[in-house]
């Protein structure tokens, strides 16, 4: 088999993402360092990988791909027999975990990667959080939450019964808001709750956050 | 056979995205318009979660989010030799990868451009010409990306014409129409690219029916 490798920072959303694929489908792989406080996801070489010059890049073999949601799916679809099935067969089903991996990219995201900046990032940069973001953004991410606590009490996971994509997505940004006050607004509903438990409980998300260890 | 519609706005960039891949994959559906303005998709809610058009449904299927229902065709729907979806997991895999780049790099300065200058005139808002050029100059650098990739790839999704182009035609029906398009005219693979895609029956068919309601 050819040799897999991410290239990005165990402490970027992105990268984690798809690393969490890989773990799930016990893939071995590489992981090449990049780094970003010097401009290395700039660089030439970088940018051979990734013109938009973003963490993670991936190789398999001869083929290169960015984007972290769409190197999920690939790995996802290619090695479809290895590890935990991600996906669906059935084109149907398939096609609602899609809907929550947009979901996810669209309206979770947008608010959940900013709040991770005011209360994440800006204290670790030096920067002052701006509470008045957070209690906005914290509304916007409340909203979204209350339609994932709905969700929640007819499917046992956001993509339908069966863990697959549209949960793993989660995970990154998620891990970051669960150290921070933010917690609460998971904390508060007991059907996202219980899902934020289960998926993050996976052994094989535990050997991402190991990897910030290192 | 299950009865498909689509319930829309066809002012909505989404809406249209959806509308280009049904009309391409030749699917039969009913377009149900919903005054968006008036409030008429809250009465809706199962519908859509969110409160965001376009939904789609065929038979017991409820399908939202416009690159969604998008993917779902081209995969469901795909005419016998001219799918445009890969079986090869490598290569649908970087056709994916572009259907992402029009979201997430091409789609934040594109859409706040067709704001400021396509839906702030019609509703008589001033444009910010300041806006215009730090989002023109945005959208440049994507632009330079695409280019470059146009040299080396028939398409932007690869050596046929995939989701990965298609998802960009409401965007471009819409700059098309501002001096945004001098930015597409300068280079000469982005121009027979978006040239090309404005020739697609999907294009033709989506902006006839857009084009018809405003008649």
């Amino acid at each position: 088999m050819a040799v897999l490798k991410v290239h990005g920072s165990p402490f970027s959303t992105a990268t984690m993402r798809v690393v969490s694929a890989l773990y799930e489908k016990g893939l071995q792989f590489e992981f090449v360092s990049i780094d970003m406080k010097v401009g290395q996801h700039k660089s030439e070489a970088f940018l051979a990988l990734n013109p938009f010059g973003q963490v993670p890049a991936f190789e398999d073999g001869d083929l290169k791909l960015f984007e972290s949601r769409a190197i999920t799916q690939y790995i996802a679809h290619e090695y479809a027999s290895n590890g935990t099935q991600l996906i669906c067969p059935d084109s149907k089903k398939m096609a609602i975990m899609s809907v929550w991996m947009e979901v996810e990219a669209h309206q979770y995201d947008p608010h959940a990667a900013k709040l991770c900046f005011e209360l994440c990032i800006k204290p670790m940069l030096g920067l002052t959080t701006d509470p008045a973001a957070v209690e906005d953004l914290e509304a916007k991410l409340g909203k979204v939450l209350d339609v994932y606590e709905a969700r929640l009490t007819q499917s046992k996971y956001l993509g339908g019964d069966c863990l697959g994509l549209a949960d793993l997505h989660h995970l990154p940004t998620l891990h970051y808001l669960l150290g921070s006050s933010a917690k609460k607004l998971f904390d508060s509903r007991p059907h996202v709750s219980a899902w934020v438990a289960d998926i993050t409980a996976r052994p094989a998300w535990a050997k991402v956050i190991a990897m910030q260890k290192s | 056979m299950a009865v498909r519609k689509l319930y829309g706005a066809l002012d909505s960039p989404s809406t249209m995205r959806a509308l280009a891949s049904l009309f391409e994959h030749d699917v039969e559906f009913e377009l149900i318009p919903v005054d968006f303005q008036a409030g008429e998709l809250k009465k809706m809610p199962s519908l859509s979660p969110f409160g965001e058009l376009p939904v789609f449904q065929e038979g017991d299927l409820t399908l939202f989010e416009s690159r969604t229902i998008m993917r779902y065709i081209s995969h469901e729907y795909g005419k016998r030799g001219e799918e445009q979806v890969y079986e090869i997991p490598k290569l649908q895999g970087i056709a994916a990868a572009w259907i992402d780049v029009e979201d997430h790099q091409f789609d934040p300065p594109a859409s706040k451009l067709i704001w400021e200058l396509v839906f702030k005139p019609q509703k008589g808002l001033p444009t910010d010409e300041g806006v215009v050029e730090e989002e023109e100059a945005k959208l440049v650098k994507v632009l330079d990306v695409y280019e470059e990739r146009l040299s080396n790839s028939v398409f932007l999704g690869g050596d046929k014409f995939t989701s990965a182009d298609l998802t960009h035609i409401p965007s471009l029906y819409l700059l098309m129409k501002t001096p945004v398009k001098r930015l597409f005219e300068e280079r000469p693979r982005v121009r027979a690219w978006y040239r090309g895609v404005m020739s697609r029956p999907g294009w033709e068919k989506m902006v006839e029916m857009v084009e018809k309601v405003r008649a």
